[in-house]
């Protein structure tokens, strides 16, 4: 049982991973490891990263419930902010290799490529969660910050969809992302009354 | 079909391999340094001089086709490193480390029409028939990234005249080479692709002295990720228009279906031009990211109708709605 009361310290390992990812990142890309393309290597990177982090805190609390140890719910928030970060840095990237920071592109490739506005109101909709991430928005919030937080299945959702439409090829990427946040979102219903007390 | 595919007085072991041929100098080269590692597998990140040259050829000055300021040309190292070759998986480094797994000799290529006439031609007599010359092209990718590429080859036109097909056709069609058994991307189980890869040109668009067939690159002979022996090079139509490792040629009065049009109609049209104007559902057209390319000075370059070409082929679409065909 020592183990498992420590666990809400492991929370910290996501920040070592989540810092050690962005170091590497980073590093590659000011050491141009990434490829004669490496703003394209880099959006697929950060996407990806982000992704990750984010279907992995979607699967705390799943897994909190499976080995009975509720202090890895302490995992979700670096998790998800993680995931943010990643997802932040994934659109930095598009605005700057893609667009060129012009507000017309941007409008352009909103309007024209459907799996990019999905990608964007995805990313808009964790604007709030990252902002009522601290302990304080949260006590404030009581009730309606559980309710706020189920946004993040909309935004897995969304994530989804901005893969699987871009399937052109090969669809094992897309598809086994999907098939993971699946699975993820599905162990929650087994046992619908234990995830609704929970949150 | 002609005499020229079946003469009857020479059989293609008479003939130099293609293998010896292309490899001659880096023959002699290795028979002073007594190295036989010259067919040991090739290295990750290719050098242009781990390949071998190709025979004398015009050089782009004579040709016509020299590099155009401001364009500047793309390493060897980007040019062989980073490739579209699903056929050997669909990572952009996958064909560089996987595609020397063909067999590249002997190479025979079927020739074939409506018509009913069929005939296999030997690369190495293919190439014995042409006078090599270099082209710089600029080459644009329909995934918005592009290069400039020093070609050797010969123009598509010599060769169409030297096949000569009985009759007139309105198409050719070209197929890539497909074995299985050497192109792990073929036997991935969530390809979308029906394999063999197909291309197609109209046939005044094959005739303009603009197509090209490429047997080599920096005046070496192709990689094969890039396509090795021989690739078609139309560098006013987007990248995937230009079919690499060509098995077979086709004449047809029937405009034949492309790979990626069957995959995805609304996406990739038969004439696949260049044109910033015309919306893809994926990636915007206007801009081009010119490789190498970096975070800080992504190299974004606006795109051009038929990719800077149009003075050259603008002609063959004068009566085309180029949105409807795109």
């Amino acid at each position: 049982m020592g183990l498992k009361r420590r666990l809400g310290a492991g929370r910290w390992a996501i920040h070592v991973a989540g810092l050690l990812s962005f170091i590497w990142l980073a590093a590659a890309a000011i050491q141009n490891q990434l490829g004669p393309d490496p703003i394209k290597q880099l959006a697929l990177l950060t996407g990806d990263r982000g992704f990750q982090f984010l279907l992995f805190s979607l699967a705390i609390s799943p897994l909190a419930r499976m080995v009975s140890a509720p202090l890895l719910i302490q995992w979700r928030r670096p998790a998800g902010l993680w995931a943010f970060y990643f997802l932040c840095l994934h659109l930095l990237v598009f605005a700057q290799g893609y667009i060129g920071w012009s507000w017309a592109l941007l409008v352009e490739e909103l309007i024209e490529r459907p799996y990019i506005s999905v990608g964007a109101l995805a990313w808009l909709m964790l604007v709030p969660l990252a902002l009522t991430s601290t302990r304080l928005a949260r006590r404030k919030l009581g009730r309606r910050w559980g309710v706020l937080h189920r946004l993040v299945f909309v935004v897995a959702a969304l994530g989804c969809v901005h893969l699987l439409w871009q399937v052109r090829a090969d669809w094992i990427n897309a598809g086994l992302y999907t098939l993971i946040c699946v699975l993820i979102v599905g162990s929650r219903y087994r046992n619908a009354s234990w995830f609704l007390k929970a949150n | 079909m002609t005499k020229q595919f079946t003469d009857p007085t020479l059989c293609s072991s008479d003939i130099t391999p293609e293998s010896s041929y292309l490899n001659r100098r880096q023959f002699m080269k290795s028979a002073v340094a007594g190295s036989s590692a010259l067919l040991a597998a090739q290295p990750l990140v290719s050098k242009a001089s781990d390949f071998v040259g190709v025979d004398t050829f015009m050089s782009a000055e004579e040709s016509g086709w020299a590099l155009q300021a401001p364009d500047v040309l793309t390493p060897f190292t980007d040019v062989s490193g980073y490739n579209n070759f699903y056929e050997f998986g669909m990572d952009k480094s996958d064909p560089a480390r996987y595609a020397s797994a063909m067999t590249l000799d002997p190479w025979s290529i079927r020739i074939s029409s409506d018509g009913g006439e069929t005939a296999d031609i030997q690369f190495e007599d293919l190439l014995r028939a042409m006078d090599l010359q270099e082209r710089i092209y600029r080459l644009r990718c329909v995934e918005a990234w592009s290069m400039v590429i020093p070609w050797n080859g010969f123009p598509l036109a010599e060769l169409l005249r030297w096949l000569n097909p009985e009759g007139s056709y309105r198409f050719v069609q070209f197929r890539t080479r497909y074995t299985r058994s050497e192109m792990r991307g073929t036997r991935s189980f969530s390809s979308v692709i029906d394999w063999p890869y197909q291309e197609a040109l109209r046939m005044d668009e094959a005739m303009n002295a603009l197509s090209f067939i490429a047997v080599g690159l920096y005046g070496k002979s192709l990689p094969a990720q890039n396509g090795a022996p021989l690739r078609l090079v139309v560098p006013w139509k987007y990248g995937f228009k230009s079919i690499k490792s060509i098995a077979s040629i086709h004449f047809t009065n029937r405009q034949p279906q492309t790979s990626w049009q069957s995959i995805a109609p609304h996406e990739y049209g038969f004439y696949a031009n260049v044109n910033p104007e015309v919306d893809h559902p994926r990636w915007s057209q206007r801009y081009e990211r010119r490789l190498p390319s970096s975070l800080f000075s992504p190299n974004r370059i606006p795109t051009r109708i038929f990719n800077g070409y149009g003075e050259y082929v603008a002609d063959l679409y004068k009566d085309l709605d180029l949105r409807q065909y795109y």
